[in-house]
Parts: structure tokens; C-alpha cells; sequence
């Protein structure tokens, strides 16, 4: 039982802090794992659930609740995970449509959001450093080292990189199925 | 009359949810196509309107757009069809697929594919934070937050939702202080 209400509160709190897109909840996923000891006894990863949940259909952050809700306490857990992330909007959204017709000319919700959005972009960036120099030197960012630097994953990540800016409406989902190949082709055949 | 609208919110939002992929800016086109111009459940300024709402609000803009558009149209339960529609193919498919994950990631060409996969993961996320950053006003302002949020997270000095917290409350603040109004980027 606690760890259902354990795992509702913590996807409560990613649902009312995450503006900007799901990638902003990454950090917030990551401190909730520490503290709950999510995906300990999983041979998946953070980056493996991302890769999935941006290769099948729907939000984002409904199907990373969940995954880890399923991974962690069974059905159960993925109900009340993707719950709790839910209904901080589904409530807040509702007050809005029922109360605040101009709820986002209002100027104290403009104030609160010009400070909330260099925030969270503040946060997306220091997000994508850890995952670039993770992906390609295998250390998180402040035990830095080129001692386990993979060549291999440079090549991956430039490939994919050019790619996503040549074609800017490619698909993440074409994306990643090019780098498994890749990754399958660099790691097991050569 | 009323049971129709509910199963046409409620199927609508299932068919967004099951078909797009990623989530965020790629529902709103498929939404506005759904919701203004098939169906006419709200105005075309109604949905700049969500749009606006969506981006000031927590939460995925697919949940926040559904219980709109439910709630406008039939009030809680249009709200909760809506968003229960928009939900229900995420949370089916990964169920599905973690029923056989752990096994099938064991794999070694499977392991090998997903080592490549973190690489794409680490571009998808560097796109993601480059094209947030480029909507942003950029103003001294700005650029000290975003400084400060940057290296408080790389440094792992305060948790997360601190730092969130901490950027509206100083928003907050400074608009006291400057009692100007405030310029909106969009």
C-alpha cells in the first residue's frame, strides 16, 4: 500500500513542476528514482525508458509514469503513477476554463512564468550536457574523464545529430530506430 | 444527445492519443484539426487561447488541451472523458510492452541497439532544450536565470523542484519590485 501511495505523491510532484515539455520532468524523475529506489532491480535504464516512450504513441510524461508505475508496483502502480501525473492538470485546467478566462494575460501568472521559463530552460540545458557527455564518455558530468570515452558513440551521436538538423521534421521515432541499427552494426558486427 | 458528445470527446482525444508520437508540440496541429475544424467545439481563438493556458500551466499540453476542450463542451465529465480518450492508448501500449521488456533489453544485439539508442536520446533532448531556448524573450533577466538554474542542476546543489519553485517566486518578485507591467515574449 505504501509504495502505491508513494509512487502517486511522487508523480503528483513531476505533474505540478513540470512546464516546458516532458524532457523538463527528466530531473525530477531522476531525484524521485534516487529517493524511491526506482529502477534498481531493472535491467532498463532512464535513457531506455526515454528511447521507448518516445518511440510508441501519446504523451510523454503519461507514458514514462507509466512504465516505471508498471516496473515498480504492477498494474496498480502504473494506474496511480500516470494518475497523479494527470490530475494536476486536469484540475488546474478546469479551475482555469471555470474561472480564469484570462488566466494567462493575468498579470501574476505572466510574472511567475518569466521566471519559471529561463528556469526551466536553465534546467534542459545542464539535462542535455549530462546526457551528451554520459551518451559518448560513459561518466556523469562531475566525475569527468575521457578514460571511458566510446568512439563509437561519437560517430552514433554525430550521424543522428546531423540528421536531426538537416531534416527538422524527421521523426524522433526514425531517429531512434536509426541509431539502434547503427548501435547494433558499430557494437556487434565490427 | 448529451451521452453522444461524451463518446465523441472521448473517442476524438482516444484517436489523438493513439496517433501522435512524442507528445507536446506535435498534438497541438492534430488537436486543432480535431477540435476546430472538424468537430467545432471551440473557435480558432479559443484555441490560441489553450495554447497560451497550456504553456503557463504544469503538465503535458495533450492532458491540459483535452480536459479544456472536455470542460468547455460538457463540464466534469466532458473534462474527464477527454482526457481519460487522450490517456488510454499511452497507458495500454506500455503495459503491453513491459510485460516483455526486461527480457527482450537482456538481449545482447538488444543491449547493442540500445547503447546506440543513447546517443539519439542525448540529440532528441539537445533539439528539445535549443528549441525551448530559442522561444525565450532573452533579457539580462532571463539569462541570469537561466545561468543560475543551469549550473545549480549540473553541480547538484538543490533539488529540482527548488529550482522551479525558486524561478516563479523570483519572477514574482521582480514584477513587485519593478510594479511595471510585464512585457509577455509570445
Amino acid at each position: 500500500m505504501t509504495i502505491l501511495l508513494k509512487l502517486f505523491l511522487a508523480f503528483l510532484k513531476i505533474g505540478v513542476l513540470t512546464f516546458g515539455g516532458g524532457y523538463a520532468m527528466i530531473p525530477l524523475i531522476q531525484e524521485e528514482a534516487i529517493a524511491n529506489g526506482w529502477m534498481s532491480t531493472s535491467s532498463l535504464s532512464l535513457v531506455d525508458y526515454i528511447a521507448i516512450s518516445e518511440s510508441t504513441p501519446g504523451p510523454f510524461a503519461i507514458n514514462i509514469a507509466t512504465f516505471i508505475g508498471m516496473n515498480e508496483a504492477g498494474i496498480l502502480g502504473a494506474i496511480v503513477a500516470t494518475i497523479g501525473v494527470v490530475l494536476p492538470s486536469f484540475v488546474i485546467l478546469m479551475l482555469v476554463a471555470r474561472f480564469f478566462a484570462r488566466f494567462s494575460t493575468n498579470d501574476t501568472v505572466k510574472s511567475i512564468m518569466k521566471g519559471v521559463r529561463p528556469v526551466v530552460v536553465g534546467i534542459l540545458l545542464a539535462v542535455m550536457i549530462s546526457f551528451t557527455v554520459k551518451a559518448i564518455f560513459n561518466v556523469s558530468v562531475l566525475d569527468f574523464t575521457f578514460a571511458y570515452f566510446d568512439y563509437k558513440a561519437l560517430i552514433i551521436f554525430t550521424v543522428i545529430f546531423v540528421l536531426s538538423r538537416l531534416a527538422k521534421k524527421i521523426s524522433p521515432v526514425f531517429l531512434i530506430v536509426i541509431a539502434a541499427g547503427l548501435g547494433i552494426l558499430l557494437y556487434g558486427v565490427f | 444527445m448529451k451521452k453522444n458528445i461524451l463518446l465523441d470527446l472521448f473517442l476524438t482525444f482516444l484517436k489523438i492519443g493513439a496517433f501522435t508520437f512524442g507528445g507536446g508540440y506535435a498534438m497541438i496541429a492534430f488537436i486543432a484539426k480535431e477540435a476546430v475544424e472538424r468537430h467545432k467545439w471551440i473557435t480558432e481563438i479559443e484555441f490560441m487561447d489553450l495554447i497560451a493556458v497550456a504553456e503557463s500551466t504544469p503538465g503535458p499540453i495533450a492532458v491540459n488541451s483535452a480536459t479544456y476542450v472536455g470542460y468547455k463542451l460538457k463540464g466534469f465529465w466532458g473534462a474527464f472523458f477527454a482526457t481519460l480518450g487522450v490517456i488510454l492508448p499511452s497507458f495500454v501500449i506500455i503495459v503491453i510492452i513491459s510485460f516483455f521488456i526486461e527480457e527482450f533489453r537482456s538481449l545482447e544485439y538488444v543491449n547493442y541497439a540500445f547503447t546506440g539508442i543513447s546517443a539519439a536520446v542525448a540529440v532528441l533532448i539537445i533539439n528539445a532544450a535549443l528549441k525551448l531556448y530559442k522561444s525565450l524573450e532573452k533579457s539580462w533577466f532571463s539569462i541570469v536565470l537561466i545561468i543560475i538554474a543551469f549550473s545549480l542542476l549540473i553541480f547538484n546543489v538543490i533539488p529540482t523542484p527548488y529550482i522551479i519553485l525558486s524561478g516563479g517566486l523570483i519572477g514574482f518578485i521582480w514584477y513587485l519590485i519593478c510594479k511595471k507591467k510585464v512585457v509577455d515574449h509570445s
